[in-house]
């Protein structure tokens, strides 16, 4: 038996990640509490930041790593940079601390003694921190995976520290609670699905490699039973983590019960790996299977944007409306995956990209509007919000609108990229619905506008705080990248092309 | 032969053995019934009663447990490389080293935070 | 070759500049902010005219110039440049906009000077004409789509400006929605015109289409949805219902954007688009049949208002519907369809600032049963309003006459039995504008005084009196000016090819004078009738009477169009939002009840609520995946 082969300078964006958080974990263990904020966000950034300086050095690799189950090619690169960017957005939120957004000790009974002792010893844990870096570091192999163990591996290195993030807020302990507790039970049974059809495919293939997969299918076409049930399972595992419809309904909860800045985290982050992995696993390993997912990809990515326009408009909770409007575009980012062609790989990428810097720097000013008691989530108590802090409010204006798709803005560009790659594959069912979905969804998020501005302010305590330099930074960030690339977005554009690649097999 | 049936050889006799040891045990054992003899565990500890409302059960009956299974992941893994180590050669010294290192760490986190101190 | 132009950008960067400082200045402009807005207008008016004498100067295939701004997406051979371009189509549209902008600008000082939000007010008409002179300037359907969704927005916010009432804000959202269906004709417009031809520049398509890129029915269903779009943004026939509501908005804005300019986006679009309507038979039908429905419902819902505002507004319905019919009647109707424009654009906006200058004097009171005899006490308001009328109606020599015989000859020249009935519908119209118009004439500035008990009428000030003269002006002469020499329509051949001197020798179906003849017949006919009903002597119920006949019941609910409407899309809409809210609320309800359940018994509550829900949401994810094998099942069969 040979020895195997690990290279180690390719895989070291997700290396330095994970390592850090070991490091993190004994940071815990070992650093006296009054130093460990201080150490876990230096550790934290400083990870990412050399993860995002190992990807640029990778950025001409294209190959199969680590005996064939990691791919690192042009989409690698561009998906890990864009999950270590929004990974160090998500951190700065994560690292507020003006906020209590985060409980002081996750394990007492909500209204017990003990946890009124651990608020009023005002700490709050840092271990959330490396949590997020385990996150991160399963993120970025998620879309690299090329192995369905491997792949896994960083499905759970990814899921498992969200489910616990998921309950740490400080606020409403009990919706968090619940909230993390109904993701990690539907989480734990999607993989499940997910491993039942992992082992289907390895009944059908021998081999739990995709490129074997691959080579399996394209050797002896034909519709083997093993292959489609192991095909159908491995497709639910994965529209469950893309919160497409009907495997969305773990969404809303989740993202209403988990601290704000980890719903931030998780909606941009997840979503890339996410669908980094779904561009892989149908673009190449079953893209010879094209005809027989195709259907079930557009009724869903159909289904996926109805429900998740039309719920949005009955909501009364700014963070659920968010969460539906994740939904929806889970629905349009599936038009990305109908395509199947050259563009679409272009375009989905960009469409991640785009679309998590908006909802990233949505969920940033949701942290900002906030009462005596913490974040004000109910739409009614956001009305006047415009006359009361116009800048907030215009900047929030500013990522409605980009999550509407309107023109000038990046939510457009990626739109317009997403919907044209789809039609070009000869799919105008889903870019009929995309359109329209995005008419109705545009009702919505005008809606919130129409409150903030039009409404008169109500006199109930609800005002939005000055953000401190590291939220400030996130949403600034934020912003500018939503109108930059609404306005510029051609050398991002051409920079995603020339990535956008496969690597040949 | 095929290859299946020393499997079920395997299966058959834990199966056997299951069964044995119990009716032996029915069998053999004297039977004298007593207070300790009724709990639910017969070493010696009382079961906690049910906290307020009921189910909650200490937290560190979920830490011990999670502790075993950190080793006995650890074992299962450690098994087959002992079977080919010396074929993976230094690799696989290095790599397994990395391996226990990660697995320690989880344990000095529980060991430094208390985990390990049952009040 | 295009000559280049450094100047375009300023037009829409000083609206647009001023817009923002007023958005996000302090309080501290509140005094000045009125007067930046309006120097902004008049400064982009100034600018397009310095445009208009430049152009003036080169010869007529010369005179379309651009400027390129920065390239703005480049996929492959995709490329959309934020170009602009202003040819002789889009000049015409920026003097009215600026134009008819600035005298708006000017009367809302006055208008809007009791207003304590009034900077923010200037800040949105600010950046309601950088967008709308966006959408006429750009040169791809693409720039035309951002301003298009811009002064969706402005308009938007104007309509809703006076948000406190809730029925301005519903409004204000039936605007929207209206719009938004619009809106996806025109994405669905963009994204066929790239598909099939691999350009959205109005040039490339136009190219496209001439080298037979397209087939009929791509080009079909192009126009088809650019016709959409139009309609709803024009408020035609069917989605024409929001711009009665939408006068909800201070009477500035309906003058602006609900007459003038934004409600005629969608004849600009289909002018522009001409080089796809050309060729595309059954969408140029449709669009005539659009313009003839329309016409005649804006005309017969206008005879039963009594709300001086919304009578106002059907009549702009059906004037706009006169111009999609012109435009819909090939190469020569462009140019008369952009007469009436311009034409209406200075009568109905002048005969708004009249009605907002009566509502001043009187209280805001809208109802014209509740006028009367106000001539007497506004003079000036009664004059202006009364040569925008006279316009209107399409007598000799007012504006409206030249524009709108020009569209009734053309329309009896559509050729065969087509003919016959467009020209019998455009005719039909005039009388009915001659009546309606009449009436709110004869409601508002004669008869008796029917005022409520507090109402001192007064003149307006000068600020609002100026702007209504200058309109009038233009009542009178524009379309004497514009006809003379046919120059308007050589001056816009460069742009839609149709050369005119081809008409002139065309076969009338009736001659030229004998059409007059027959439209000034039709106008006396409407103005006698409605002297007859409301002239000298007759009273006027100050409350609507009841026992009217069945149609005008029906006329005065819009011709059922509201409840059309929501018996089609809004209460099923309605009640599939709803059902799936209750599907939602039993969620968030049911978490509700968990925590007030848990402080009585706290973890068999939460256990109760959670495993109950993860239980329903675990059993949709197995639906799903049932669903998704059955579906393989199924396909590989």
């Amino acid at each position: 038996m040979p020895t195997p082969k690990i290279e180690y300078g390719i895989l070291a964006p997700v290396l330095v990640v994970l390592a850090a958080a070991v490091l993190a974990v004994l940071v815990e263990a070992f650093v006296s509490r009054r130093y460990r904020y201080v150490v876990q966000t230096t550790l934290s950034f400083a990870a990412i930041a050399l993860g995002l300086f190992t990807v640029i050095l990778n950025k001409d690799v294209s190959g199969r790593f680590a005996e064939g189950s990691v791919a690192v090619d042009g989409v690698t690169i561009v998906l890990q940079g864009t999950i270590l960017i929004f990974a160090l957005l998500g951190l700065l939120l994560i690292a507020e601390r003006g906020f209590q957004s985060f409980t002081a000790q996750a394990s007492t009974l909500p209204g017990s003694a003990d946890e009124q002792r651990a608020l009023a010893s005002g700490l709050q844990q840092t271990e959330v921190f490396p949590l997020t870096l385990f996150a991160v570091g399963g993120a970025l192999l998620f879309p690299a995976a090329n192995d369905l163990i491997t792949l896994f591996v960083a499905l759970e290195v990814l899921s498992l520290p969200l489910y616990l993030m998921a309950g740490l807020s400080q606020r409403r302990r009990l919706l968090s609670q619940e909230a993390g507790l109904k993701y990690f039970l539907l989480g734990a049974f999607s993989s499940a699905f997910f491993l039942f059809g992992s082992a289907f495919l390895y009944g059908y293939a021998g081999t739990t490699t995709f490129d074997g997969i691959k080579l399996q299918i394209t050797t002896s076409p034909g519709n083997d039973l093993f292959l489609l049930v192991g095909l159908a399972m491995l497709t639910v595992g994965l529209l469950f983590k893309v919160s497409a419809a009907p495997f969305h309904s773990w969404t809303p909860d989740v993202y209403q019960g988990a601290p704000t800045p980890i719903t931030a985290f998780m909606a941009a982050v997840t979503k890339v790996a996410a669908f980094g992995a779904f561009l892989r696993i149908f673009y190449t390993t079953i893209g010879g299977m094209v005809w027989t997912w195709r259907p079930i990809i557009i009724a869903i990515s159909i289904l996926t944007m109805a429900i998740g326009t039309i719920i949005a408009i009955a909501q009364k909770d700014v963070k659920r409306v968010l969460a539906y409007s994740a939904i929806a575009h889970s629905g349009f980012l599936l038009t990305g995956i109908v395509a199947f062609n050259k563009s679409g790989v272009g375009a989905t990428l960009l469409y991640l990209l785009t679309y998590g810097f908006t909802t990233l720097g949505t969920f940033a000013i949701v942290t900002l509007v906030r009462d005596a008691g913490g974040e004000v989530t109910d739409l009614n108590r956001w009305s006047g919000l415009g006359k009361r802090s116009p800048l907030i409010a215009g900047i929030f204006t500013l990522f409605l609108l980009a999550l509407a798709g309107i023109p000038l803005t990046s939510g457009f560009v990626g739109k317009f990229a997403i919907f044209s790659a789809a039609y070009e594959s000869g799919n105008i069912s889903v870019v009929i619905a995309g359109v329209l979905a995005s008419a109705v969804a545009a009702f919505f998020y005008i809606r919130i506008v129409v409150l903030m501005y039009f409404n008169d302010p109500q006199e109930d305590g609800t005002s939005v705080v000055i953000p401190s330099p590291v939220t400030a930074i996130t949403i600034g960030v934020c912003a500018v990248a939503t109108l930059v690339l609404g306005v510029f977005p051609q050398p991002v554009i051409n920079a995603v092309n020339s990535l956008a690649m496969f690597v040949a097999g | 032969m095929n290859p299946y049936v020393p499997i079920l050889v395997i299966g058959a006799i834990g199966f056997g053995f299951a069964i044995i040891s119990v009716v032996a045990g029915y069998l053999t054992g004297p039977r004298r019934y007593n207070r300790a003899k009724a709990e639910a565990y017969e070493c010696g500890i009382e079961p906690t009663p049910p906290a307020a409302g009921g189910g909650r059960f200490p937290i560190k009956y979920f830490l011990t447990a999670m502790l075993f299974i950190i080793f006995d992941i650890e074992i299962v893994f450690l098994y087959p490389w002992a079977v080919s180590f010396d074929q993976l050669g230094l690799f696989g010294i290095v790599e397994m080293f990395l391996f226990i290192l990660t697995v320690f760490v989880a344990y000095t986190y529980v060991w430094r935070r208390g985990g390990l101190e049952w009040d | 070759m295009n000559g280049t132009s450094q100047m375009l950008v300023y037009l829409i960067a000083i609206p647009l500049f001023s817009a923002t400082v007023l958005l996000l200045g302090s309080r501290a402009l509140d005094k000045v902010g009125h007067i930046i807005g309006t120097l902004a207008s008049t400064a982009a008016f100034v600018v397009g005219l310095l445009e208009f004498f430049a152009m003036l100067g080169r010869a007529p295939e010369n005179r379309a110039v651009t400027q390129p701004l920065f390239t703005w997406i480049e996929v492959g051979n995709f490329n959309v440049g934020a170009t602009l371009l202003l040819d002789q189509l889009s000049i015409c549209f920026v003097l009215l906009i600026t134009g008819v902008g600035t005298l708006i600008h000017i009367y809302s000082i006055a208008y809007m000077s009791h207003d304590k939000d009034r900077r923010r007010f200037f800040a949105f008409l600010n950046l309601f004409i950088a967008a709308m002179l966006l959408l006429v300037l750009g040169d791809s359907y693409l720039s035309l789509y951002v301003g298009w969704e811009g002064v969706g927005l402005a308009s938007y916010l104007l309509i809703g400006f006076w948000n406190q009432k809730p029925a301005y804000a519903t409004a204000a959202k039936k605007a929207f929605v209206a719009n938004r269906v619009g809106d996806v004709g025109l994405s669905l417009a963009v994204m066929i015109a790239f598909v099939q031809f691999g350009s959205v520049s109005f040039s490339g398509v136009a190219e496209g289409v001439e080298a037979g890129k397209a087939s009929s029915l791509a080009l079909n269903c192009l126009g088809a949805a650019l016709l959409l779009a139009a309609v709803g943004k024009s408020a035609q026939f069917p989605l024409q219902a929001w711009l009665g509501d939408a006068m909800a908005g201070p009477t500035p804005v309906s003058a602006l954007i609900h007459a003038a300019t934004m409600v005629t986006a969608g004849v600009y679009l289909i002018s522009r688009s001409h080089f796809v309507f050309d060729v595309a038979s059954v969408a140029q039908l449709l669009v005539v049949i659009v313009g003839a429905i329309t016409l005649l419902f804006g005309a017969i819902i206008g005879m039963a208002k009594d709300d001086i505002k919304k009578a106002l507004a059907a009549s702009t319905m059906s004037q706009i519907g006169y111009m999609i019919l012109a435009t819909g009647l090939g190469p020569v109707g462009y140019a008369f369809a952009m007469m009436h424009l311009l034409t209406h654009g200075f009568f109905k906006a002048g005969m708004f600032l009249g009605a907002g200058s009566v509502m001043h004097g009187m209280n805001d009171e809208v109802d014209m049963r509740k006028y009367g005899a106000l001539r007497k006490y506004m003079p000036v308001t009664f004059i202006t309003f009364g040569l925008g009328y006279l316009a209107i109606i399409g007598v000799p020599p007012f504006a409206g006459f030249y524009s709108k015989d020009k569209i009734i000859e053309i329309a009896l020249d559509a050729g065969g039995a087509k003919g016959i009935i467009l020209g019998s519908i455009t005719l039909l119209g005039a009388a009915i504008t001659a009546f309606y118009m009449s009436r709110v004439m004869l409601m508002t500035f004669f008869g008796s005084k029917r005022w409520e008990a507090d109402a001192h009428p007064h003149e307006s000030p000068a600020l609002m009196t100026i702007p209504m003269v200058i309109l009038a002006i233009g009542s009178i002469s524009a379309g004497f000016i514009f006809n003379l020499g046919d120059r308007f329509i050589n001056f816009l051949n460069p742009v839609f090819h149709s050369d005119h001197s081809g008409h002139g020798e065309k076969e009338h179906l009736l001659p030229p004078i004998v059409v007059s003849a027959l439209a000034l017949t039709a106008v006396a006919i409407g103005v006698s009738i409605a002297i007859a009903k409301y002239g000298r002597g007759k009273s006027i119920p100050a409350v609507a009477p009841a026992d009217v006949s069945v149609w005008t019941k029906v006329a005065r609910r819009d011709l059922l169009q509201d409840d059309l409407n929501e018996a089609l899309f809004m209460r099923p809409g309605q009640e599939l939002t709803k059902a799936l809210a209750i599907v939602d609320e039993k969620v968030i309800d049911g978490a509700v009840r968990g925590v007030g359940s848990l402080t009585l018994d706290v973890a068999s509550g939460v256990r109760r609520t959670q495993t109950g829900f993860v239980r329903s949401y675990a059993l949709w994810v197995i639906v799903g995946a049932v669903g998704i094998l059955a579906t393989i099942a199924v396909m590989s069969l």
